[in-house]
């Protein structure tokens, strides 16, 4: 286990024309699990493979416990991953390749023979995976095989750090719970550092004590999963995170209220004259739908029962607004919204205003 | 029910005209040669399994296929290594795939009868490039009269002529692994053998039996180019079975026990390559019924 | 409409499908949900006539159209995969199926114009499949299935393979963009969530059988049994063995009073079932139980705690940001009102009462739910 250091990494795949990793300073404490989320083509793919070595980046350090890994090939970085897709060595037993990344440590890290079973033994049962040990990989089912690939990047204790490519996408919904669940409760006894890749922001926020969000080569916002929800640095992070995201009018401030198109919120505190482009944020779960001839007057588009609660698409004037209702309350036919003032955020360019900006 | 679409036998019906005249009416005509004796004027009577008895019995049958079996059993230890090996060899991406891959295809396409020309002149201790350097370095070879000298450069032909075929094969087999696999093995701290054993040869194990398969019936069935560049000889040295059954044929007009030495060099090459295929694909099977049993449904 | 009477098919010694019935309307929705090689895709093959039925028939408005060929049916379907033609630009993409059935050059413009339009692929006419990114390629792929004008239009998990965030979106627009069509539309899922969100009417799938098939949030609500209810639960449907006894549950040691109409039913041995946001830890609700703490996850807002109650593995979704301990033991509560029973073959035989129905009115707008 170890801590893990970017210090100006960058990649270039066109000898520095464009940058699909832009230069980046992060520290990575031991023992923590992080996930880094963003859609595709946001380079977080990209600094999966310069932490695990597969890919050398064009400029910049990585470091593993203050020592300067970057030129090292991968197999001497010790660190285990996991990929997208299954990866098992079909000829063998599901036991012979759990063992295999332990068999091939050589010189003073080579481990016995008796080590070595109990370790596999852990991790089989560790996985439930007691009644696949012997079989031959090929031929397993798609889920099973990704359970023995998690396995492979579990079995290995001593590790720098274990990295995971989209692990559960292409597991059903059902497994994706119990492996989730399974890697957070191996992270705790295990003390691992995790590094978790993902576009799918359930699976990050439930994984990761830190999510970093990434976007076109950068990173938006590092936090854990509750300031990305409460406070997102960006726009872009408001809706990424959360199902609905977060909606994002375009306003006007004056003084301690918000104006869209003529119609007045209250906010919770104050703000100076901001210049730019000037949006107000605010999640689905807090705004409230009233009865018609209070609050701000809303069409509905349409009504989406997910069982829990409702989705409510509404339209705002022009602006399109989603509001979540709780399943028993009545959806009026004529209904106006409300904000909750303490959950309102103001953008300025995209950015979150935040709170030195107070007066 | 009505079937489907009626269409469909149509279009299949030339061939199976096609392959009716072509192999099976033959095929009864030698069938037809070899229960009967003739001695001309097209009269004909039965003599049941004499000239398979007689061909069974036979020395000279029995050290053509010997030749066979030898010349096959070379051919296939020095082909499917190398092809796998120069597989192996050969760039994934970038300019020089193409480059590698016409390269390999040229022997390919030269017709047999004239790859065995080019090696009969090749070899020429007077004028031929290999036979004279030889000569010239000290090397006694002379492949019309030195049986061992005749074997190697039917050996060298063959290689030269099918490895290409095997070295296809095999890296269509190589090209369809996905990167993770080379990168888990990576991490996971594998050697180059390890990489080889694991990943490299169970994706290539389908196309392997292929490359066996059509190797071993070639080379097995080889009859142009030996019949140019040593014409079976020195003495027999080089009188493959196909040879041998020409020259019975065709030299001395024995057609009952050409017919049935025909008929037992196909049998053969049948069993041979049944035998080949059942075994190298019955890992495969086992594992499909494994997967059945405990995929679930 | 479309009419499958009793289909199965069989390959091998397997069943694919056993013994299917359903009944799909024109201009409807309809969500195919189960898991992986639950006989979704073999049911579309069914439906697409690419496969023919061991038993059974497939009707359309009527007519049995098992004899004719896929290529003659008027049929649509997109993949998971993005399959689009790689030397062909996205104009010509789009255009095929027209192309195809030798449209005038002035039709196919207007269509594909339309279809881009709607799919927001105008300004990539000119481009080919491999210059887009996966979410633009899966719009071409159903463009081209749009275009098509088919009455029968299906949709293999084609959301899959796309980023979070753009299946979200393309989830949301996908019935507006196929609601002029009036075609049926099918839509296989393995994620529950996918099929609360889509709407319109869902059929579960459990090993080649469709379990149930109805309304999809009725289907949630009021699953007829437990194969059902577990199907189309995600997060997981928490449940427990219990034994009634006059107006009380046991649930191990623990006692859950019934209300008077729940107290009418036969004393026996059920399956509680209780979706993990009625399981919370605060105090107001009536039953309480108690669970060890496996794990915590934060989702933001909320937090999903796992815990073994009697031996089972449940999760409760509650809000607000939890921190637990690990292996400590947590007073869990939930209301006997929104409990499930299953009797012991598993039928459903009390649900919780349903939400107030959403108002007519608003039904009427999703023009795509008939």
């Amino acid at each position: 286990m170890a801590k893990i250091t970017l210090n100006n990494i960058a990649h270039s795949y066109d000898g520095g024309n464009s940058y699909a990793l832009k230069a980046m300073s992060h520290e990575w404490n031991d023992g923590g699990a992080y996930a880094l989320l963003g859609p595709s083509g946001c380079g977080k793919t990209t600094l999966l493979n310069i932490i695990s070595g597969l890919l050398q980046p064009s400029e910049g350090q990585l470091l593993f416990d203050d020592v300067d890994v970057s030129s090292l090939p991968t197999e001497q970085r010790n660190i285990a991953q996991v990929f997208q897709f299954p990866v098992l060595y079909d000829t063998m037993t599901v036991a012979d390749n759990l063992a295999f990344p332990l068999r091939n440590r050589r010189g003073p890290d080579k481990l016995s023979a008796a080590e070595i079973d109990h370790r596999v033994q852990q991790a089989i049962s560790m996985l439930g995976l007691e009644a696949l040990a012997g079989r031959k990989a090929r031929g397993l089912s798609a889920d099973d095989k990704q359970k023995i690939s998690l396995g492979r990047g579990l079995v290995r204790t001593d590790v720098n750090a274990i990295l995971f490519d989209e692990p559960l996408t292409v597991i059903d919904p059902h497994l994706k719970w119990q492996l989730r669940t399974q890697l957070k409760q191996i992270h705790r006894q295990f003390g691992h550092t995790m590094i978790y890749v993902t576009h799918d922001q359930t699976e990050a926020l439930t994984f990761a004590d830190k999510v970093v969000v990434m976007l076109a080569g950068e990173v938006v916002q590092m936090g854990t999963p509750q300031e990305l929800f409460d406070a997102p640095q960006h726009t872009f992070v408001g809706k990424f995170i959360g199902s609905p995201g977060m909606n994002v009018l375009p306003c006007e401030l004056a003084g301690k209220e918000a104006v869209i198109d003529d119609r007045r919120i209250a906010l919770a505190r104050e703000y100076p004259t901001l210049n730019g482009v000037i949006e107000l944020g605010i999640r689905p779960e807090f705004v409230r739908l009233v009865n018609s001839g209070q609050g701000l007057p809303v069409q509905i588009v349409s009504v989406e029962d997910v069982g829990r609660h409702r989705i409510v698409r509404a339209q705002l004037n022009k602006h399109r607004l989603d509001i979540i209702v709780p399943a028993h309350q009545p959806v009026p036919s004529e209904p106006g919204v409300e904000f909750d003032s303490d959950r309102i955020n103001i953008y300025q360019n995209s950015q979150l205003v935040g709170w030195e900006h107070q007066l | 029910m009505k079937p489907w679409n009626n269409k469909a036998w149509f279009f299949v019906l030339p061939v199976l005209l096609l392959v009716a005249f072509s192999a099976i009416i033959p095929l009864m005509t030698v069938v037809n040669y070899s229960v009967q004796d003739s001695f001309g004027n097209n009269e004909f009577y039965w003599v049941g399994l004499e000239w398979f008895q007689e061909v069974l019995a036979s020395e000279r049958f029995h050290n053509s296929l010997m030749r066979n079996l030898l010349f096959s059993g070379i051919i296939l230890l020095i082909e499917i290594p190398l092809g796998i090996a120069v597989a192996l060899a050969m760039p994934r991406r970038g300019w020089g795939v193409s480059v590698c891959l016409v390269l390999m295809a040229l022997p390919l396409l030269i017709p047999w009868n004239v790859v065995g020309t080019i090696w009969q002149v090749f070899a020429r201790v007077d004028i031929g490039l290999l036979g004279h350097t030889l000569a010239a370095l000290g090397v006694d070879y002379n492949y019309t009269q030195d049986t061992f000298d005749a074997w190697v450069t039917l050996i060298a032909m063959d290689v030269w002529h099918w490895t290409s075929l095997v070295v296809l094969l095999c890296y269509s087999g190589l090209v369809s692994i996905p990167d993770a696999y080379y990168q888990a093995a990576r991490i996971d701290g594998a050697s180059r053998w390890a990489v080889f054993r694991y990943i490299q040869l169970p994706k290539m194990r389908r196309v392997l039996v292929i490359a066996v398969l059509l190797r071993f019936m070639d080379s097995f069935m080889i009859y142009t180019e030996p019949f140019v560049v040593t014409g079976g000889g020195p003495g027999n040295a080089t009188t493959f079975l196909s040879i041998d059954l020409v020259q019975m044929a065709i030299g001395q007009f024995d057609l009952g026990p050409a017919a049935a030495m025909s008929l037992i060099y196909f049998l053969i090459i049948l069993v041979i390559s049944w035998v080949f295929y059942t075994v190298m694909t019955q890992q495969d099977n086992d594992s499909v019924t494994d997967g059945r049993q405990g995929g679930g449904q | 409409m479309l009419e499958l009477a009793g289909v199965s098919k069989r390959v091998g010694n397997e069943d694919h499908i056993r013994d299917v019935s359903l009944q799909l309307e024109r201009g409807s929705m309809n969500v195919l949900l189960g898991p992986t090689l639950s006989g979704k895709t073999s049911l579309m093959r069914l439906m697409a006539g690419l496969d023919k039925p061991t038993r059974g028939d497939i009707l359309l408005d009527g007519v049995s159209v098992l004899g004719i060929p896929v290529q003659k049916r008027r049929v649509a379907m997109v993949y998971q995969q993005f399959i689009n033609y790689p030397t062909l630009t996205i104009y010509e993409n789009i255009a095929s199926p027209l192309r195809v059935a030798r449209l005038a050059a002035a039709d196919i413009d207007k269509k594909v114009r339309h279809a881009a339009d709607l799919l927001r692929l105008t300004e990539f006419l000119d481009k080919r499949p491999a210059e887009l990114s996966g979410g633009q390629q899966q719009r071409t792929a159903i463009a081209r299935a749009l275009v098509k004008e088919s009455q029968l239009v299906l949709l293999d998990e084609p959301l899959a393979n796309l980023d979070y965030k753009l299946r979200e979106e393309l989830r949301q627009e996908l019935p507006r963009i196929f609601a002029e069509l009036g075609a049926i539309l099918v839509y296989a899922s393995t994620e529950p969530s996918e099929a609360l969100l889509l709407g319109g009417n869902t059929a579960t799938l459990h090993q080649g059988r469709v379990t149930q098939f109805g309304a999809t949030i009725d289907v949630f609500q009021q699953p007829v049994d437990l194969v059902t209810a577990r199907t189309f639960s995600d997060p997981p449907l928490n449940t427990a063995p219990v034994s009634k006894r006059g107006a009380e549950l046991r649930l191990d040691r623990f006692v859950i009073p019934l209300s008077a109409a729940q107290a009418a039913m036969p004393d026996a041995n059920y399956t509680l079932g209780l979706r993990p946001w009625h399981l919370t830890l605060e105090g107001s609700a009536d039953c309480t139980v108690e669970g060890q703490v496996k794990v915590t996850e934060i989702t933001g807002s909320e937090t999903y705690i796992h815990l073994h109650v009697a031996d089972q593995p449940w999760v409760s979704l509650t809000h607000g940001i939890r921190h637990l301990d690990v292996d400590t033991s947590q007073l869990l509560h939930f209301s006997p009102e929104n409990i499930y029973l299953f009797d012991e073959t598993g039928h459903l035989v009390m649900a919780p009462r349903s939400p107030v129905p959403v108002s007519k009115a608003l039904l009427a707008e999703q023009a795509w739910q008939k």
